[in-house]
């Protein structure tokens, strides 16, 4: 019988100990990778995430704001912005594609935006990849009210072709504020893993000249998302000078990645607090590994004593103790991959709810090789104190009494 | 560190044994202090005593567990009294099997595992050897038991077949029979010694019983043997 043989007799003996110490190591784990992936996915897809488009075109203010509006479909419009600007910038040589967004209702808390068809015919909302319709959908005629679903929006409503609702003014559901005109659902898009997947998409014009809407929303847009010309390499900071610097009147939020990224760099800080909070949580959990073996030790006095005297040496009952607080600690480490599939599954979905940016629990991360190596040693940490008292342990005294 | 069986000098040696311990008004009070002692190779030798005179000390003394003030212990010729401690554990989990009154058997483990446990800090387990040790001491089919489950007698034959287990070349035995009962202390005691006149080994117990001392023909009085047994040490 080796050392190992030992180490699992005695967490064997002790597994109820075992069981509640490895769990509290399990939670610490979880929760340690859940905030490390949520941070690190999170800040890779939404600053990965821009529809396709490089820019947007808003009303004059917050870049940060233009961009969630326009691309997450979060937060509300900084301002609209007049038909004639629209044609000026999709007419402009350095754009490529230009596509104008309305915004303003909502169907029971689920954005309404409205928008031309060459969104879903001929733009490509990644590399490679079209939105495209399930089997029995069409993209809505920009003439009739009739919209098209998102994947998730659609899901989560249970709507389906042929299905008609009402929408509702405002960007926030209030039910005494339902529009007369009735949308036919028309098709439903497969899911891009994108924000697009929450919206409801009408035609333009529909939005615009919804009843009770303003007289002047039928000329202006909210936003206009801009495809840059990929042939001029200067085109955004002809038109970010143009915009921002030469003009006073409109915002040209570009490029979306970064104004992303200095969001996360704003809140940075809480990032760090997260990280820092998961930490302790893991001390903590070291910390449990120690009290539990430590507190066993009066117990298990007589058992090394029984060692020694079988020719155990101290440095054997050293490691001993100090293989099973890192065993403790990896089973604990194997554990936190089923708390991590929990959480993981819970913050991911509830993120897909609120922004429409999916990420991917599954997904490998380097933090899911470094994790249990931290906790195993750790573990092995806590366990050289009660392994220092079991080093110490008097053989003869407790052995037996002496005659 | 297996001592080597030799013809002409005794197992055990001892000479000048001294051993004191603290008091708790800061004195010292030596437990041992014996000039000289012996013991053949195969012999079987009962020390009679009573509680408290030093006879476990003793045993621990010889078994490495403790170290000696003063004094000489050579077994096989070797002086194992000079060695560190580290080399004292290694020298007793090959050459010595120990039997406790109160068994001191692992609850955690199975008749078989605590017998293999008395082999792994030796020369290696022998699981073919551990099982027959069981079988002669009549617990073969008592071999994946936990002690909890065995009576007082069938713990303690568990305890000789692991003192067994490394084949030592000399048993201590401490007052083996003191927890059993009179017809399963003389059950156990025959099978102590036919246990280690079977394997070779030498047999040394202890014991106050004068049921059991009086089985032996080799029997010497420990506290004649041990001069300074309670003796305010000089310090």
């Amino acid at each position: 019988m080796n050392i190992g043989g030992i180490v699992r007799r005695s967490l064997r003996q002790h597994a109820l100990s075992t069981a509640v110490t490895a769990l509290s190591v399990a939670l610490a784990g979880g929760l340690l990778l859940t905030v490390w992936v949520v941070r690190e996915q999170s800040q890779a897809a939404f600053t990965g995430v821009n529809a396709g488009f490089d820019a947007v075109l808003g009303a004059r203010g917050s870049k940060l704001q233009l961009v969630l509006n326009s691309v997450f479909h979060l937060e509300a419009s900084p301002g609209n912005v007049e038909w004639r600007d629209f044609e000026e910038i999709r007419d402009n040589p350095n754009v490529e594609l230009a596509v104008p967004l309305a915004v303003g209702d909502n169907y029971h808390g689920w954005r309404i935006v409205g928008t031309l068809p060459n969104l879903f015919t001929s733009h490509e909302y990644a590399p490679g990849r079209r939105f495209e319709m399930e089997a029995g959908g069409r993209c809505f005629d920009p003439l009739r009210r009739e919209a098209v679903l998102g994947s998730f929006a659609a899901e989560k409503l249970k709507l389906k072709v042929g299905d008609t609702f009402h929408p509702f003014h405002g960007l926030i559901f209030d039910e005494h504020q339902q529009h007369a005109e009735t949308y036919v659902v028309v098709g439903l898009l497969k899911p891009s893993n994108t924000p697009a997947d929450r919206v409801f998409w009408i035609p333009l014009e529909g939005l615009q000249r919804m009843s009770g809407h303003a007289a002047n929303a039928a000329t202006e847009v909210s936003a206009v998302l801009v495809k840059l010309n990929a042939d001029s390499p200067m085109a955004g900071f002809q038109l970010d000078n143009l915009y921002n610097k030469q003009g006073t009147r409109l915002t040209f939020a570009w490029p979306i990645g970064r104004v992303i990224a200095e969001l996360f760099g704003k809140i940075s800080w809480f990032d760090r607090v997260l990280t820092l909070v998961a930490w302790l949580v893991a001390l903590v959990a070291t910390g449990s590994i120690l009290a539990s073996i430590y507190n066993s030790m009066n117990e298990r006095r007589r058992e090394l004593a029984i060692l020694r005297a079988l020719g155990a040496r101290r440095t054997t009952v050293f490691a001993v103790i100090v293989l099973e607080a890192a065993a403790i600690a990896g089973l604990g480490a194997v554990l936190s991959f089923g708390v991590y599939a929990v959480l993981m599954s819970t913050v991911a979905e509830i993120i897909r709810a609120q922004t429409g940016v999916v990420l991917e629990p599954f997904a490998f991360n380097a933090v899911m090789l470094w994790e249990p190596a931290v906790f195993i040693v750790l573990g092995a940490l806590a366990g050289v104190v009660p392994a220092v008292k079991a080093y110490r342990t008097d053989v003869a005294q407790n052995l037996t009494p002496h005659s | 560190m297996t001592v080597p069986a030799s013809s002409g000098q005794p197992l055990l040696k001892i000479s000048g044994l001294q051993k004191s311990f603290a008091t708790p008004d800061g004195g010292q009070r030596r437990i041992v202090d014996i000039p000289e002692f012996s013991l053949a190779a195969g012999a079987q030798r009962a020390l009679a005593g009573e509680s408290g005179s030093g006879k476990t000390t003793f045993l621990n003394l010889i078994a490495g567990i403790l170290r000696a003030d003063r004094g000489i212990i050579r077994l096989n010729g070797e002086e194992v009294s000079g060695y560190t401690e580290s080399q004292r554990d290694r020298f007793r989990a090959r050459n010595i099997g120990y039997i406790f009154q109160t068994f001191n058997l692992l609850q955690g483990y199975s008749c078989l595992e605590n017998v293999l446990l008395g082999m792994s800090f030796g020369c290696g387990t022998d699981r073919a050897f551990a099982r027959s040790l069981l079988v002669r001491v009549g617990l073969g089919d008592r071999l994946h038991h936990r002690p909890g489950q065995l009576s007082a007698g069938q713990q303690q034959r568990v305890a000789v077949a692991r003192a067994l287990a490394n084949r030592p070349r000399l048993v201590l035995a401490d007052e083996p029979t003191g927890n059993l009962d009179r017809k399963n202390s003389r059950v156990a005691l025959d099978l102590i010694r036919e246990a280690c006149h079977e394997n070779g080994a030498a047999l040394l117990l202890v014991s106050h019983d004068e049921e059991v001392l009086g089985t032996f023909e080799d029997r010497q009085d420990f506290h004649q043997l041990n001069q300074g047994g309670g003796k305010e040490a000089a310090v």
